[in-house]
Order: structure tokens, then C-alpha cells, then sequence
């Protein structure tokens, strides 16, 4: 074995690269981290699968006629398959009908309409998503998506309704004004994480806390609100600040669509194809190698939670002066939290992250309508969510539904297989690495071709 | 205990660690397991101890086949093993690492701590182990710790004994010391499986040798045979253990370190006043066990980590004021110690790995500040250099993790060296390589000395130290013992590693030999012969 990791007792000058357990623990966190949200293609649509299958359950027991049916199933089976496949049917296509294109419709224009829905629900969704990307790819835990947002749609939306500037400029100033709040929000946990190493997730979920306050006591200013009224909400944003619709009056989708696509293009150039990118992935794979090699980590990790957090902030300027309008206490809803999924539905590619936005907005936009005609509950699009984070969380527990062998090679369900105790209690891919370190750094093979010569 | 292997094979997925190996134990004889790194000497020994369930074939304790689920039924059916890392808890005591995971108990389950350390001190009496019971891990040397594991083991009433590279931290005394204990044992009547990759330790202490390459048993020999032929054996090709060099041309001295001390996080002095001069065309190995203060040393001159006092001077610049960054950009070529934590990103290409500290400059970036990344430039100087190091690997994009270490370090060398350097530090560069790479990655070194760049380099094996070096460091303690050059005899080096100074270490070499320095000689002589 040549593993070279730090010792008990090397002592008497220890390699002390990893300080203490906490070291490790954070290590062992990045590395679960990193599975998360980069699983495979596969697991993520089959996620979807089994959290449509598990909605499907939830659908029948919530329905009444589906409960009435079951009642005398012994007597007479089929009504109950029949119900519920009926149920079913409904509940789903009203989906469908809901987020992408409703057949049923009287007129083109309604006929579509649910496909724009779908894409304003998923503009604040996609960039926050990206931003919370971002922080995946190099490493950080972000989970201040919320509190970036509130602040980017508070920026966004004062200076939307305090200025009054011609059209073009206040709307870019707003937007500016947006990424700032963001950036700024982002920047405090990582300036605090890249000077003092605080845990970043600690620090985002405080903020998410204080933002929200924040807010609410804004809310209580008249300097703020500026409308005069004991209402906590906001005066509504000046029409020069506002996104432009894209399609005319009859639809709500606005350019802020279009500011999504723009910034799935540039994140996937800064992570792909940009020094500062190459950076930002290097810190997140493996910082030790990325100081060696001379990268200032602490100025990549402020970077990377102030730029993540530009982009959240982003996503709530655009929920703002796209859709609401107006600031009220909850207007970033769950987004915060709902990105998050959507970064690990999209394993973290800003292509994925896009597709993912979608996914989710399409949700939002179907549920709607599948509650207002079949009465199946919204809160079942939660559900749905939920299931597809516990399975992508989770990817031998869907390679087991499935029955797909192991990501390593290995057949499934080997029980005598057993982990090297440095191994134990981490997750699959370090077990993997154990393994070929195990095989005596798996160099076998290649130590062939080099005989050979 | 006799221990008997029968067409023993290990996969992992497509590839396979162990192809039907074969060995018998006898009772109360030392077994050298020879093999290179990646041989698959590790995963054999993890399969006997019951980590791992062997695919085919199988394992019988005195004729008597078995099957473990476990390191725990391992243990209960006689084996014990030590592996390289001892798995020690550097706050406990020594009686209380021996008594983990069978703690006597009294009654209602208390620990009797009284039994456990009377058994300590009977197994440590027995065998003149000389070890205090009630110190804590921590405050013992390397040598003892061993001995803290092989008590461990052999208080649980091991009949086999596995020792995976166990002379790998220690000292030639030390080593000594160890190969008496492996004796000891033996007459006791345990069974010892020794695995190593150094040829000399083996002809020391083995009464048998499988030589082992590629997963499978290429032979079986006894002591008597020439380390050419052991090398020849475990390389399956003729090889050269020494690097032909010529001796270097040192030219003024442009590298020097002056008064450096560096403390650890816990305020730990781990550098300790260290000077050293470098000369341009010089080879300068700083030897010592590991864990000595030379990886600090290192770090020190590449600059992620602070001295609290010291200069370190390139060419009378001082270096203190530049980051990591502008060091490298100086002229520093850099080779970290731990090629998969520091050397490389795993998950990066061949390509990224390559430009991972030249990502920032021209030619590699373009556009205003540099920020666009130019992949197809950095791809194709990438392509270039592997060539020129004769890396074996997929493709350029291929992430750095499917190649092996000794390409993987053959890619970190193609890094550093592809600047013009100033200073060439390696740490050491050639860990966990096998013989081709090792041989490969000293000619490099040497090729770059006689560019005439001045080179440090870390090293913790002697046979290495002895082979590159012009001059030769001996750290101990954060301290440097003496600089001496390399003619100096191993008995000598081997007892500064252990902090004795030089003089000193030279009257005592002069009336005691290790059996190491003695093998050496015997080696020598079959050479000249």
C-alpha cells in the first residue's frame, strides 16, 4: 500500500495538511457533496420516475372515488383498476395540459399559453439554480439561494420604483442592482469562509434568516416602501423598470427569459472555457492540489460565493420586474430552497441547470391547473420534488429499484464484499478509490504496456 | 500455523488484482511477499485478513480450508496482521490500544485494565520488547508503535504473522531491530508473511521468497538468489538498481536557506533553524524517516506555508515576499510529496492536470486580463509533452485518475519541467512508483541537474538518497543532523536518521554493522564479481 495520507503517529513533526476531525469531516462532506450533484444522467431520469410513481400512490389515496372503489375490491376488483386509472389519467394529463400545451383549449393562444407559464415560473428557478451550480462545482455548499434572492429582488425592486430613469437604463440598473445585492449577500459567507474557514453552509443558512428580516422590517419603512399604506408591501415598480413581455398582453412571459438563457451561456463559458472557471473547478476538485499549484484559494473562494450569489440575486431581480412587481415579505417563496433541487436535478451543468429550471417550473405552473380541475392537491408537486432529491441522493437505493448493476463494475448486492476500515462510513466513490488503491494503486495494467515496451 | 493459499484470484471489475496465487506458509518460518508496487501484494494480504472474499479459490489454516467474513474472524482463527499504517489511537495508551476491540471485562463489563496491561508486559517480557505500557502512542517513536501493533496482534494469539511493508518508516537500526523481533517470533513458532518490495530485507530475514508481479506468482526462490535476480524476477525484464550518472558539475551556490524554522498549526517547532546551500548542478537529497520536518521544509520553499524565521534565498532574491504563484513563475519547479492530494487533480484531464499551474499565462490564456482559457493550446502542449515523457494513457482528455501513479507522476513531472527553472524541489518524487517509473523519473532529475538548475529533493529511502544525490541532508526532528557526501556509509546515514551526530554515528558504525549494510556489501561483492 502507498496511500501517503497523514498517520497516527509519524510522528515527530505529523504532516498536518488536515487539521483535527473537522478537516475531515468537511472532506468527507465535499466528497458526498460532489456525488450529489454528479450522478449520473440515468439515476436522474429514473428519479423522476420514481417520484412520478410515488405522486401516483399519493394521487389515489387522496382521491375520494379511488377510496369508494376500494371499498368493495374483493367484490369487484376492476371498478378499482378502472377508477383509479381514470384518476390517474387526469390528474397527470392535467399536468401536462398545465405546463406545456394544453390540446383542449378554445382558442391557439390558450393552447400555449401554459408552456410560457412554465417558463416564468422557471426563470428565477434556473438562475439561482446556476448560481447554486456554481457553488457545487467548486466545492461549497450554498444554501443561501433565499437569502441571496430576497436581497436581489429587494435591490432590484427599490431601485425599480424609488428612480425614475428612461426605460432602457433603469431597467439595467435595476438588474445591476439585483446582482449586487446578491453578490454582496454571497460575498459576506465567502469572504467569511475563504478568511476565517467558516463553514459556509452555516453561515448561508444564517443569512438566509437575517434576509428575511431584513426584509420584513424594510417592509415596515415608509423611506422603502414608498406607498403610503400600513400594508407590509411595496409600491409597484415604474413600467421603465420592468422586463418587457415577450409575447403581448395576453401572456406573462418577459425578457427575463431571455437573461436565463444568456446566463446559462456564461456560466457554462466561465466554468468551462475561463481561467477564473478553471479555477473555481479546481478549488472544488481538490484544493490542496489547486494552492500547490500556485492558485490563490482564498480569493477563488470569496469569488466563487460572491459570483454564485450575483447570479441568485439575479433570479430574484427577474422574479421581480418580470412578474411581481411588487415587494412583499414572502417574495422569494421557496425558490431558494427549489433551486437547490434544481442544481442537483441538473448535476450541476449550467445545461442541465437549465433543463432542470424547466422541469421544476413545469411542475409549478401544471400543479396549478391540476388542482383547480381534478382537486388533487398542489402540495403533491412537493412531494415530487421531494422524491427525486431523496433519490438522486441516494443512487444505489435507484440502482436497486432498477436493477442496474453498480456504478464501479462490481455485482450488485455482493455481500461478502467488504470495505477497508479507512474506507468504512464514507460514501461510494471513495470506496471506489479505496479499491483501486487497494489493487496496489490499480497500476497494473498500465505497468503491462510499460513491460512491454 | 501452517497457511495455505490455493489458486487464490481477486477482481475488480475488468481488472484483475490477483490470478491464482498459490502459497504455502510452513509453520514457524518468515515468508517474503516480493512484488512491486501494484503488484497486488496489498490486496492479497487484505483478502487473507478477510477484507476482502476471494473470487476463486482458497484459503486452508492447517490443512483446514476457511472462509472470513471479516478481520474479526481473521483474528479469531489466528492471523494477525500489521499494516503499514498502523491503525493506532494516538491519545491511548499503549495497554489500551492493545486492548482494543476485545477489552477484558469484569463484572457488569467493566474494563479490567489490570489484565490487559499484565498482558502487555508478559507478550513485551517475552519477547524483550521493551515497551512501557501506560505511554501514550503519541509520545513513542515509529519503532515502537510497531512493536505496539505486533503485541497487539500477537495478544490476540496470532499464529500467522502479516506484516505489510513494515520497514517502510523505520530506521536501518531500527529495521534491525525489527528483523531480531521476526526471529525471535519464528523460533516462538509463528508463521511470518514479510511483504516488501526491497530486495535487500528480504535476503536479510526470508527463509522463502515468492516473488509476485502482476497479481500472479512468477517464482518462488530462497534467500541465496542475487538481487539481480530478485529484480529480475519482480520487473520481468533486466534492470538497472542504480541510475548510471555521472557526478555533477556543481557550479556557485544560487540556492541557500538560512536560519528557517517553521512551526506546525499546533505551534509545534517542525522546521528548526535549518541552513543549506545548494550549488546550480547539484543534487541535494534531504534523507530521514518520514515525518522528520523535510515535507514542512518543502512546503516552506514553495511558500503555503509561513517560517517564522529564516530566509530562503533564489539567487539572493528573498523569497518571502511572493506568493505561491509568482514563486513558481520565478523559476521554482515543484514536486509535491502526495502525487493524488497535492500533485493532481483526479478528476481534471491529462490536459487541465498539465496546465494546472500555467492555466493563467500566455500561451495557455488569451483575451483581456487573460481569462479566457485557450483548451486547444494547452491540449496540444500537453499532447507534446506526454510524448516527450513517454506517458501512457488514453488520450490528453482522459481524467488523470485512469492513468497510473508512475504516469500520473510522469505527467506532474512534465509540468514542473516544461518552465525554465531555477530551482528544481522534489518531495519524494518517486513514492509508490514501480521500477520503471522510479528508474525514469531519476534520469529526469539528473537531466535537469545537468541543465545545471539546483535540486532538493525529499527522500525517505536511503537506497534513493544513495542513488541521486551529489550531497546528502540527514533531517531529524525538524533539524539538520549533518550534510554529508555521498560516499558516506549506510551504518552512518542510518543511525543520523536516528539523530546521532555525525562523529558520533561513526565510531558506532565502526564497531557495529546492520544486517542491512552487511547485505549490502555481499551485494556489492556479487556485482564486482
Amino acid at each position: 500500500m502507498t496511500d501517503s495520507g497523514p498517520q497516527p503517529g509519524t510522528s515527530p513533526a505529523q504532516t498536518s495538511k488536515q487539521e483535527g476531525p473537522w478537516a475531515e469531516a468537511e472532506g468527507r462532506l465535499s466528497r458526498a457533496l460532489r456525488d450529489l450533484s454528479q450522478t449520473s444522467w440515468l439515476v436522474t431520469v429514473l428519479s423522476v420516475v420514481v417520484a412520478l410513481v410515488v405522486g401516483a400512490v399519493l394521487i389515489l389515496g387522496a382521491n375520494e372515488e379511488v377510496q369508494g372503489s376500494l371499498s368493495y375490491f374483493f367484490a369487484q376488483p376492476t371498478d378499482f383498476l378502472e377508477t383509479s386509472f381514470q384518476v390517474l389519467r387526469e390528474a397527470y394529463s392535467s399536468l401536462f395540459r398545465g405546463a406545456v400545451f394544453d390540446w383542449q383549449a378554445s382558442s391557439v393562444e390558450r393552447a400555449i399559453r401554459p408552456l410560457t407559464e412554465t417558463m416564468v415560473y422557471s426563470v428565477p428557478l434556473i438562475l439561482a439554480g446556476l448560481g447554486i451550480a456554481i457553488g457545487f462545482r467548486s466545492g461549497m455548499l450554498n444554501i443561501g439561494g433565499q437569502g441571496q434572492i430576497i436581497l436581489g429582488a429587494t435591490s432590484a425592486g427599490f431601485l425599480g420604483y424609488a428612480l425614475s430613469l428612461p426605460a432602457g437604463l433603469h431597467v439595467l440598473l435595476a438588474l445591476a442592482g439585483g446582482i449586487i445585492g446578491g453578490a454582496i449577500w454571497g460575498g459576506i459567507a465567502g469572504v467569511l469562509k475563504a478568511r476565517t474557514g467558516a463553514n459556509e453552509v452555516i453561515v448561508t443558512i444564517m443569512l438566509n434568516n437575517i434576509a428575511i428580516y431584513l426584509l420584513a422590517w424594510l417592509l415596515k419603512q415608509d423611506w422603502f416602501k414608498q406607498t403610503g399604506s400600513n400594508q407590509p408591501l411595496s409600491s409597484s415598480v415604474d413600467e421603465s423598470a420592468q422586463l418587457f413581455s415577450l409575447l403581448g398582453s395576453g401572456f406573462r412571459i418577459h425578457a427575463g427569459f431571455l437573461i436565463a438563457i444568456l446566463a446559462t451561456v456564461f456560466v457554462w463559458w466561465l466554468l468551462e472555457r475561463s481561467t477564473i472557471g478553471f479555477e473555481f473547478r479546481a478549488i472544488g476538485e481538490n484544493p490542496e492540489a489547486a494552492r500547490t499549484a500556485g492558485i490563490n484559494v482564498t480569493k477563488a473562494t470569496a469569488l466563487v460565493l460572491i459570483v454564485a450569489g450575483g447570479l441568485a440575486g439575479l433570479g430574484g431581480a427577474a422574479h421581480v420586474l418580470g412578474t411581481e412587481y411588487r415587494i412583499a415579505g414572502g417574495i422569494a417563496g421557496s425558490l431558494g430552497f427549489d433551486a437547490i433541487t434544481v442544481a442537483l436535478l441538473g448535476r450541476s451543468k449550467p445545461l442541465g441547470t437549465f433543463l432542470a429550471g424547466l422541469l421544476l417550473g413545469g411542475l409549478r405552473a401544471g400543479g396549478v391547473l391540476m388542482q383547480a380541475q381534478t382537486g388533487t392537491p398542489i402540495d403533491i408537486v412537493l412531494v415530487l420534488q421531494a422524491v427525486i432529491v431523496l433519490m438522486i441522493a441516494a443512487p444505489p437505493l435507484v440502482r436497486t429499484i432498477f436493477f442496474l448493476p453498480r456504478a464501479d463494475g462490481r455485482p450488485r448486492l455482493k455481500k461478502k464484499h467488504r470495505r477497508r476500515p479507512q474506507a468504512a462510513g464514507t460514501d461510494e466513490s471513495a470506496s471506489r478509490e479505496s479499491t483501486l488503491a487497494t489493487a496496489d494503486s490499480g497500476s497494473a495494467p498500465t505497468t503491462t504496456q510499460e513491460a512491454d515496451k | 500455523m501452517k497457511l495455505e493459499l490455493r489458486g487464490v484470484t481477486k477482481r475488480f471489475g475488468s481488472f484483475t488484482a490477483n490470478d491464482r496465487i498459490s502459497l504455502t506458509v510452513e509453520p514457524g518460518e518468515i515468508h517474503a511477499l516480493l512484488g512491486e508496487n501494484g503488484a497486488g501484494k496489498s490486496t492479497l494480504m487484505n483478502t487473507i485478513y478477510g477484507l476482502y472474499a476471494p473470487d476463486e479459490g482458497e484459503i486452508r489454516l492447517d490443512d483446514e480450508p476457511v472462509s472470513f467474513n471479516g478481520p474479526g474472524d481473521a483474528v479469531a482463527a489466528g492471523i494477525g496482521m500489521v499494516h503499514q499504517h498502523f491503525m493506532l489511537i494516538p491519545v491511548f495508551t499503549v495497554t489500551e490500544s492493545v486492548a482494543l476491540g476485545y477489552e477484558p471485562t469484569r463484572a457488569a463489563g467493566i474494563m479490567d485494565m489490570k489484565q490487559a496491561r499484565e498482558k502487555v508486559l508478559e507478550i513485551s517480557g517475552r519477547f524483550g520488547f521493551d515497551v512501557d505500557p501506560d505511554a501514550r502512542i503519541e509520545d513513542l517513536p515509529v519503532g515502537a508503535q510497531q512493536r505496539v501493533e505486533i503485541i497487539k496482534a500477537l495478544s490476540r494469539d496470532a499464529k500467522v504473522l502479516i506484516l505489510d511493508e513494515p520497514t517502510a518508516v523505520l530506521t536501518p537500526q531500527e529495521t534491525d531491530e525489527l528483523i531480531t523481533i521476526m526471529g525471535q517470533l519464528r523460533d516462538s513458532g509463528t508463521s511470518i508473511v514479510f511483504i516488501t518490495h526491497k530486495l535487500r530485507e528480504v535476503r536479510a530475514v526470508a527463509d522463502r521468497i515468492t516473488v509476485i508481479r502482476r497479481g500472479a506468482v512468477v517464482g518462488e526462490t530462497t534467500p541465496e538468489s542475487t538481487e539481480t535476480e530478485l529484480a529480475g524476477l519482480m520487473v520481468g525484464r533486466e534492470v538497472n538498481l542504480t541510475t548510471a550518472k555521472e557526478p555533477g558539475v556543481p557550479g556557485d551556490v544560487s540556492f541557500s536557506v538560512q536560519g528557517l524554522t517553521v512551526l506546525s498549526p499546533m505551534d509545534k517547532v517542525v522546521v528548526d533553524n535549518v541552513d543549506l546551500e545548494v550549488r546550480r548542478g547539484e543534487i541535494l537529497v534531504i534523507a530521514g524517516v518520514d515525518g522528520n520536518g523535510q515535507s514542512e521544509l518543502a512546503q516552506a520553499i514553495l511558500g503555503i506555508r509561513e517560517p517564522v524565521a529564516g530566509r530562503i534565498l533564489l539567487d539572493d532574491q528573498d523569497l518571502a515576499p511572493l506568493s505561491v504563484k509568482q514563486r513558481l513563475a520565478a523559476g521554482l519547479g515543484f514536486v509535491p510529496e502526495d502525487r493524488s492530494t497535492d500533485g493532481v487533480i483526479g478528476a481534471f484531464t491529462v490536459t487541465e492536470n498539465y496546465g494546472l499551474d500555467m492555466y493563467d499565462t500566455a500561451p495557455y490564456a488569451g483575451g483581456p486580463g487573460n481569462v479566457a482559457l485557450r483548451l486547444p493550446v494547452m491540449r496540444k502542449a500537453a499532447q507534446t509533452q506526454a510524448e516527450r515523457f513517454d506517458v501512457r494513457m488514453g488520450s490528453v482528455d482522459d481524467p488523470i485518475s485512469t492513468l497510473s501513479g508512475g504516469n500520473q507522476q510522469k505527467v506532474v513531472l512534465a509540468r514542473e519541467m516544461s518552465r525554465d527553472l531555477r530551482l528544481f524541489v522534489a518531495s519524494q518524487p518517486t513514492r509508490g512508483l514501480d521500477v520503471g517509473s522510479i528508474e525514469f523519473v531519476h534520469r529526469t532529475v539528473i537531466e535537469e541537474r545537468d541543465k545545471g538548475t539546483p535540486c532538493v529533493i525529499v527522500s525517505t529511502e536511503l537506497d534513493e538518497a544513495l542513488n541521486l544525490a551529489d550531497r546528502i541532508a540527514v533531517m531529524y526532528r525538524g533539524r539538520i543532523v549533518g550534510i554529508v557526501p555521498v560516499t558516506t556509509s549506510r551504518d552512518v546515514l542510518g543511525l543520523m536518521m536516528a539523530g546521532v551526530p555525525l562523529d558520533e554515528a561513526k565510531q558506532q558504525a565502526a564497531t557495529h554493522h546492520t544486517m542491512l549494510s552487511e547485505a549490502d556489501e555481499t551485494a556489492e561483492a556479487e556485482e564486482n564479481k
